[in-house]
């Protein structure tokens, strides 16, 4: 913890302030650079999308962020604060849906409720009744309404993903962290999920993080787009995404947003060719 | 017909076909009751002994349930602390691996000594036998527990405990059950060892003075008490796991009936 920075941070109103953080695996004869020196800043009720290759270090930004893995250099502070002792409602969705499999689905929802103060308080009175409802609503807009008792083996996979997302809203989270939650979807509940997850934000206004390998997602859904390389993992573009909201799908086609996405599809292509060049 | 009663229809016959082939090649090659009795006989004795046979049957449960309780308390907590920590395994794993490769038999005499002949050193007997099984898959289930479940406790800033508590003790739970199957019948080998070495009560002592008597049929009347009595202990944690950890199966009867 070093209050002075920690000061500073908090003062320029950023959510997220990743201060020079890399992130390095093994001993110094072999060591492997996830991500090499690097600064970020995402302000408050920002959409940022991570693109880029496999490798190049996007989900280890985003597990940083979350506490569960530690930087070997730098320092990385979450509203002001070095993480983990941030006093910030983080929901996060994985790649998998991740859910308690001896859970049902309400009750997997309700997880965080379990946990997170100050939902924690009173739980075991809530959780028939306010609680109850609130996951109820939940679920509806997802599509997921009545599917409650259910177990999670007894859902799609696709369906899974949608509770597990549900999991990440429940606490009205003020930071929220999806790690490609939508990439093993198909196309058509690709695109439902991202309208759903637009109004939410437009409605809320979170600070969304999402990593992803969807060019369009990224420009469907965020306000800025930070496109990484890999070997070693560093952020070569930082880009505001000038469309208004809230998008369509059918916008997607049009020549300004083909255009953006071509142009980052250019980048990170150049960046896997020649990592040197992109530089 | 449907697959499950076919199935079951198979179980119950080849257990009736099996006491029906013993009875008859008995019959058939005249085989001496005081080497194999039929299980006719062997039923007969069990009736008209009855009320002798009951107080040993019981203080035989007694002694296996006790033992078994305490086994599970044991090794139930045993499997979390070495299950949930790096450094206890590491360290309490080779010591549990040269303790469960003595033979159980052989601590029976040392029990006496402490505690004299009878119930205590068939209740530490049992407790011993369960407790080694019971440790090794508590402690694998918990350790089994996938890290991407963890992340999102950790995610939610969940503490330690209530990893644990959500995450660790729910997913531990089938091995837990499995354990207490196998556990559930040791017990019972452990009671009646300590019984046949160093007691005046319970099934084993009831056995090795009926074949100090040439009482065949009543030595195997024990052996089917002892039969009847580990089925049901078998049964009863069968059907709790299938209550509580219904989950880890995933059968059709499971998603109808959950």
């Amino acid at each position: 913890m070093k209050p002075a920075i920690a000061t500073r941070s908090s003062a320029t109103e950023n959510v997220i302030n990743l201060e020079k953080v890399g992130v390095s695996f093994g001993v110094a004869s072999a060591l492997v650079t996830a991500l090499a020196e690097t600064s970020l800043r995402i302000a408050h009720g920002e959409f940022v999308a991570l693109v880029g290759p496999s490798g190049c270090g996007k989900s280890t930004i985003l597990k940083l962020v979350a506490g569960t893995l530690d930087a070997s250099q730098g320092h990385v502070f979450v509203a002001g604060r070095e993480v983990g002792a941030a006093p910030v409602r983080i929901g996060m969705a994985f790649q998998n849906p991740t859910l308690l499999p001896w859970l049902n689905i309400r009750d997997n929802v309700m997880l965080p409720l379990k946990i997170v103060p100050p939902f924690r308080r009173g739980f075991a009175a809530k959780r028939k009744t306010e609680y109850r409802d609130r996951v109820e609503a939940l679920l509806a807009t997802v599509g997921l309404a009545g599917f409650g008792d259910k177990f999670p083996w007894q859902l799609s996979g696709g369906m899974q993903q949608r509770a597990s997302l549900c999991r990440a809203l429940i606490h009205d989270p003020t930071l929220l962290l999806l790690d490609e939650p939508f990439g093993a979807l198909d196309q058509f509940t690709r695109e439902e999920l991202w309208e759903i997850m637009q109004t939410l934000w437009i409605e809320k206004r979170p600070t969304v993080v999402l990593v992803t390998h969807d060019l369009k997602e990224a420009a469907y859904l965020a306000s800025r787009i930070c496109v990484m390389q890999a070997r070693p993992g560093r952020i070569i573009e930082d880009s505001v995404v000038p469309f208004a909201r809230p998008r369509t799908v059918e916008a997607s086609y049009e020549p300004d947003f083909v255009a953006l996405t071509q142009h980052l599809r250019g980048r990170i292509v150049a960046a896997r060719g020649n990592p040197q060049a992109a530089a | 017909m449907s697959p499950t009663l076919r199935r079951r229809l198979f179980s119950i016959g080849c257990i009736l076909g099996f006491f029906v082939a013993w009875e008859l090649l008995c019959l058939a090659f005249r085989v001496s009751e005081l080497i194999l009795p039929r299980p006719s006989v062997i039923l007969v004795t069990m009736w008209a002994d009855f009320p002798a046979i009951l107080p040993h049957a019981l203080q035989t449960l007694y002694t296996t349930l006790a033992g078994f309780g305490l086994g599970i308390v044991i090794g139930f907590l045993l499997g979390m602390l070495i299950g949930g920590s790096r450094l206890a395994y590491d360290t309490a794993y080779p010591m549990l691996v040269g303790f469960s490769s003595i033979p159980k038999v052989a601590l029976v005499p040392i029990f006496v000594l402490w505690f004299g002949a009878g119930t205590v050193p068939a209740i530490l007997t049992a407790m011993i036998m369960c407790i080694f099984p019971i440790v090794v898959n508590v402690a694998t289930g918990l350790s089994a527990t996938e890290p991407e479940l963890q992340d999102v406790m950790k995610t939610l800033r969940a503490t330690k405990l209530e990893i644990l508590w959500n995450i660790g003790l729910p997913r531990s739970m089938p091995y837990f059950f499995a354990s207490l199957k196998v556990a559930a019948t040791l017990a019972f080998v452990g009671s009646v060892i300590s019984e046949t070495v160093a007691s005046n009560k319970g099934i084993g002592n009831l056995m090795m003075i009926a074949s100090s008597n040439f009482d065949v049929p009543l030595v195997f009347a024990g052996l089917f008490i002892l039969a009847a009595l580990g089925v049901a202990l078998y049964v009863v944690f069968s059907l709790i796991e299938g209550r509580v950890t219904g989950w880890s199966v995933r059968s059709d009867t499971f998603s109808t009936g959950g």
